[in-house]
C-alpha cells in the first residue's frame, strides 16, 4: 500500500525540552493510523507536526524530514496555507464557529474562492451527509451551530473539514469530550471516511484504537516505542512497555 | 459556623448596599438633570438656530465632530488593536507600542486640548475648527480604542483561530471572517464607550473647535469653528453676559444626557440582537 506521509528522524524541541525523539514512521494512504500513549507522551504534538499547526506556538523547533507525497512539508517553497487545505484537522473539543450550520460548512469553500450559491448548497449537503449529520440538521441549517449538541458539533466540524476536500484528516482525540453514543457514531463515520481519506487519529482510548485503526503507534515520553498493524500491536506487542501500557499496568 | 454565616450576611448586605448606592446615584442624577432641563426642552430649543436661543447648531456640531473623530480614530485604533492582539510577537517593539498606548491614555484631556491648540490651531494655522477639534478628540480616544479592540479580540477562543487555520485559511481571512465577527459586540461596546465620552468631552474642544458656531446651520464645512453641546454648557455657565444662562445650561445638560442615552441604545441594541443570532439560543 502506498505511503501518504513518510516521517524520517523527526525531533521536536519546545524551548529547551525535547518533546519528540527520532520519530520515523510511514503513514499509509486510505488507512486509519492511531496514535496512542499516556498524557504528555507527544502524540498530539506529533499530530500537529503533520499540518504544521505547531508553527503557531512560540519556541518550537523541528529537525528531521516529513514528506507528504514525497514533498518535504518543511521545504522552503511550501505554502503552509495550502498544506493545511490538504491536511485538515479536527480538534479535541468541538470548535464550530459562532455562525449558522450552513455558514460553518461553507466557510472553507468560501475562503478558497467558491462563490456560486448552487455549488455551495451542493457542497454543504454532501459534506453534512458524509459526516452523517444531514438528517439531524437539514431543518435548522440557518440557525446557529452553537445550539447543536456536543456530538453534533463534532460531526459538524468533520463536515466543515470534508467541505474543503482534504487528502488527510488529522483527529486529535475527537471523541474525548463526547458521550458513548456520539462516540459510536463518529467511529462508524471514520470507517466510511477511510475509503476516501487518509486518517490519523490520536486517542486516549485503547479500545477505540483497536476498534477503528489499521495501524497503531505507541508513544511514550517523546519516543515512538512501537508501530505496526493494530492487531499485532494489541495481541503480540514486541516491546515490554507497550505490553504494560495496553494491559493497563500504567497510563 | 455561626461566624461564617454572620460574615456572609454582612458581606452580602454591604455589596448589596454598594450596588444600590450606584443605582440611587444614577437615578438621582437623571431625575435632577432631566427635571431641571425638561421645562426648557422644546423643539425650538433642541433644533432651533442660535439666534432664536436654540442649541440646534451645537447639537449638530456634537455629532459632526464625533463622526469625524471616529473617522480618524477607529481605523488607527482598531487597526493597532488587531495588530497587538493577532500579529505582534512579544518583544521590544510590541512593548513600546503598548507603553505608548498606555502613556497616551493617561494624558489629561486638558493637556491634549492645549496640544491641539499648538499643533492644529496655531502651527497648522487651522484656527478654531471642527476639523482640528475632531483630530484632537481622536487623539484622546485612540488609546481607549486600541485597548478595547485588543481586549475584545483576546476574548475570542483560540480554538476558533485554529479551526479556521486548519481549513487552510490565511491569517487575515481568519481575522476578518471569524475573529472580528465573534468579537463584534465587544468592539461596538468599545466604540460606544468612546463615543459617549466624546459627546461629553469639553476640555479638548474648547481649545480646538472653539466656543462659537457658524452662522449657517447646518454647516458641513469642517474648517469653521464648531461649539458642541458640552462646550456650550461649560461656556454659558462661565459667561456672565449670556441671557437666560441658567435655563440654557439646564436644557443643554438634559439634552446631553438624552443624546448619550439615545446613542448607546441606538448602537447597543442592534449589536446585541446580532450577537444573539450568532450564539443561537435555540
Amino acid at each position: 500500500m502506498e505511503n501518504k506521509f513518510v516521517v524520517h528522524d523527526l525531533n521536536l524541541y519546545y524551548k529547551d525540552v525535547q518533546a519528540l525523539r527520532n520519530i520515523s514512521m510511514d503513514i499509509k494512504k486510505q488507512q486509519i493510523t492511531a496514535l496512542i500513549g499516556p498524557s504528555g507522551c507527544g502524540k498530539t504534538t506529533f499530530l500537529r507536526v503533520l499540518n504544521r499547526m505547531n508553527d503557531l506556538i512560540e519556541g518550537v523547533r523541528i529537525d528531521g524530514k516529513v514528506l507528504l507525497d514525497d514533498q518535504d512539508i518543511f521545504g522552503p517553497d511550501v505554502d503552509v496555507v495550502y498544506l493545511r487545505k490538504r491536511v485538515g484537522m479536527v480538534f479535541q473539543r468541538p470548535n464550530p464557529f459562532p455562525m449558522s450550520v450552513y455558514d460553518n460548512v461553507a466557510y472553507g469553500p468560501r475562503i478558497h474562492g467558491q462563490r456560486n450559491k448552487n455549488k455551495l448548497d451542493e457542497i454543504v449537503e454532501k459534506s453534512l451527509r458524509s459526516a452523517a449529520l444531514w438528517d439531524e440538521v437539514s431543518n435548522r441549517l440557518f440557525k446557529s451551530a452553537l445550539g447543536l449538541s456536543g456530538g453534533q458539533q463534532q460531526r459538524l466540524c468533520i463536515a466543515r473539514l470534508l467541505a474543503v476536500e482534504p487528502e488527510v484528516v488529522l483527529m486529535d482525540e475527537p471523541t474525548s469530550a463526547l458521550d458513548p453514543l456520539s462516540t459510536l457514531k463518529i467511529e462508524e463515520l471514520l470507517r466510511d471516511l477511510k475509503n476516501h481519506y487518509t486518517i490519523v487519529i490520536v486517542t486516549h482510548n485503547m479500545q477505540q484504537a483497536a476498534r477503528v485503526s489499521d495501524s497503531t503507534a505507541f508513544f511514550l515520553n517523546g519516543d515512538m516505542v512501537e508501530f505496526g498493524p493494530t492487531e499485532t500491536l494489541f495481541t503480540r506487542p514486541t516491546d515490554q512497555r507497550t505490553e504494560d501500557y495496553i494491559t493497563g499496568r500504567f497510563g | 459556623m455561626t461566624g461564617n454565616r454572620l460574615g456572609n450576611t454582612v458581606a452580602t448586605a454591604i455589596l448589596w448596599a454598594a450596588g444600590f448606592f450606584i443605582l440611587g446615584l444614577l437615578v438621582f442624577f437623571l431625575a435632577y438633570i432631566l427635571g431641571q432641563g425638561f421645562k426648557v426642552l422644546s423643539l425650538e430649543f433642541v433644533f432651533g438656530p442660535a439666534a432664536n436661543g436654540g442649541v440646534g447648531p451645537q447639537l449638530f456640531n456634537t455629532f459632526y465632530i464625533l463622526v469625524l473623530s471616529l473617522l480618524f480614530s477607529v481605523p488607527i485604533g482598531v487597526g493597532s488593536g488587531i495588530y497587538l492582539a493577532e500579529y505582534a510577537k512579544p518583544g521590544r517593539l510590541t512593548n513600546l507600542i503598548r507603553l505608548s498606548t498606555e502613556c497616551l491614555a493617561t494624558v489629561p484631556s486638558i493637556v491634549l486640548g492645549l496640544f491641539g491648540l499648538i499643533i492644529f490651531v496655531n502651527f497648522m494655522g487651522l484656527g478654531f475648527t471642527i476639523l482640528g477639534g475632531a483630530a484632537a478628540l481622536a487623539l484622546l480616544n485612540l488609546p481607549v480604542l486600541v485597548r478595547v479592540t485588543e481586549e475584545s479580540l483576546r476574548t475570542v477562543p483560540h480554538a476558533y483561530r485554529e479551526g479556521s487555520l486548519a481549513l487552510g485559511s490565511t491569517q487575515w481571512q481568519t481575522i476578518r471572517r471569524v475573529v472580528l465577527p465573534s468579537s463584534l459586540l465587544g468592539l461596538i461596546t468599545g466604540i460606544t464607550l468612546v463615543s459617549g465620552r466624546a459627546i461629553g468631552e469639553a476640555a479638548v474642544l474648547v481649545f480646538t473647535a472653539g466656543t462659537s458656531v457658524s452662522r449657517h446651520y447646518p454647516d458641513f464645512n469642517p474648517l469653521v469653528s464648531g461649539e458642541t453641546l458640552a462646550v456650550h454648557l461649560w461656556y454659558v455657565r462661565g459667561e456672565p453676559l449670556v441671557a437666560n444662562a441658567e435655563a440654557v445650561a439646564a436644557g443643554s445638560a438634559a439634552l446631553l444626557v438624552l443624546v448619550v442615552l439615545f446613542f448607546n441604545l441606538a448602537i447597543g441594541l442592534p449589536a446585541r440582537i446580532y450577537q444573539r443570532r450568532l450564539r443561537g439560543s435555540s
